[in-house]
């Protein structure tokens, strides 16, 4: 079933204009492109004071106030353009190896994600102005960090394929 | 001359060795990623503040403290990684006119940065003294940040013009 429903996403209209345009995928791969560096630069900002690497002395609370606004505009951006990528070849990449392994390391960094903020974040005015958090918060922040290191990995990986 | 420059990186060891260890270039490609990941999360909320579109409860002075090193930083990676996939595929690079625009445009981004903190150097509130100096902060604050997007786009596009 999911063969007959793949075959019939790339026989779209928008999918076929994308695989048949020799500059529609370059250009909406260049906005994943810039999606992804706001995404990955934003959660690696916040990933890192999370472990207790960079900015200690700023409070975590604060800091996720001001910078996740744009990871979530940049994550949608990347969604939207990333499912119409997948559109316009998705038979061949559902079947790609470091595809499906990306889509799994995706799924589970949003469990990190949402483990941390409904179970360790609860606590946070408590802690958000330490230098050294919670053994749970600088742990979903190393999760965090080396799952988007390979997500940025598995991605780049796709086109080799 | 540019062609002699790429025939002879053609022939080192190096080039060799980029060519023929299958998983150089991905790997050195997604280190390069990351760290423009690093270099535009951290432009783009400087360059927000001084366009005054956001966190305008820090200084531009103290926000450009906090994010200056984490561009320079990641820009040295960028420019060994860049030197990496250079030596590997010269032709694809060198002789592209996308590549040497993105390198132009690079050179503007350095030379527009080293304005904005040379000045906040010899005074913090520089940016924020007079309306003219406001103005000029916004102008400042959206051609960086529109250099950094069209380095990236040229970047992207090295793959696909040439």
């Amino acid at each position: 079933m999911i063969d007959s429903f793949l075959q019939w996403l790339q026989e779209t209209a928008p999918a076929v204009a994308i695989a048949e345009s020799s500059w529609l995928f370059p250009t909406i791969e260049t906005v994943h492109v810039l999606a992804l560096t706001i995404v990955v630069g934003s959660i690696v900002m916040i990933d890192l004071r999370l472990i207790g690497a960079t900015q200690r002395h700023r409070s975590v609370i604060e800091l996720t106030q001001e910078v996740l606004p744009w990871t979530w505009i940049g994550f949608a951006v990347a969604v939207c353009t990333g499912s119409l990528m997948f559109t316009s070849n998705a038979v061949k990449y559902f079947a790609n190896v470091p595809f499906r392994i990306k889509m799994i390391l995706l799924a589970s960094a949003g469990i990190n994600m949402l483990f941390f903020h409904l179970v360790t974040y609860r606590s946070a005015h408590v802690w958000h102005m330490d230098a050294k958090i919670p053994p749970s918060g600088r742990i979903a922040g190393g999760v965090s960090l080396a799952l988007w290191i390979s997500i940025v990995g598995f991605g780049r990986w796709i086109g080799f394929v | 001359m540019i062609q002699a420059l790429i025939g002879w990186i053609e022939s080192t060891r190096p080039n060799q060795v980029v060519q023929n260890v299958f998983w150089i270039i991905p790997v050195v490609q997604t280190i390069h990623i990351l760290s423009v990941s690093i270099v535009m999360a951290s432009m783009a909320m400087l360059d927000l503040r001084l366009m005054g579109l956001g966190l305008g409860r820090h200084s531009i002075a103290s926000l450009a403290q906090r994010f200056m090193p984490w561009a320079w930083g990641a820009l040295l990676l960028l420019l060994l990684t860049g030197t990496v996939l250079i030596i590997g595929e010269p032709g694809r690079s060198l002789g592209n006119w996308v590549f040497q625009l993105k390198m132009s445009l690079l050179l503007l981004a350095v030379i527009a940065s080293l304005i904005l903190i040379h000045r906040l150097r010899r005074d913090r509130e520089y940016w924020e003294r007079t309306p003219k100096l406001r103005i000029a902060s916004r102008v400042l604050g959206l051609l960086l940040l529109m250099l950094w997007v069209g380095i990236v786009v040229c970047g992207r596009w090295i793959a696909y013009v040439g």
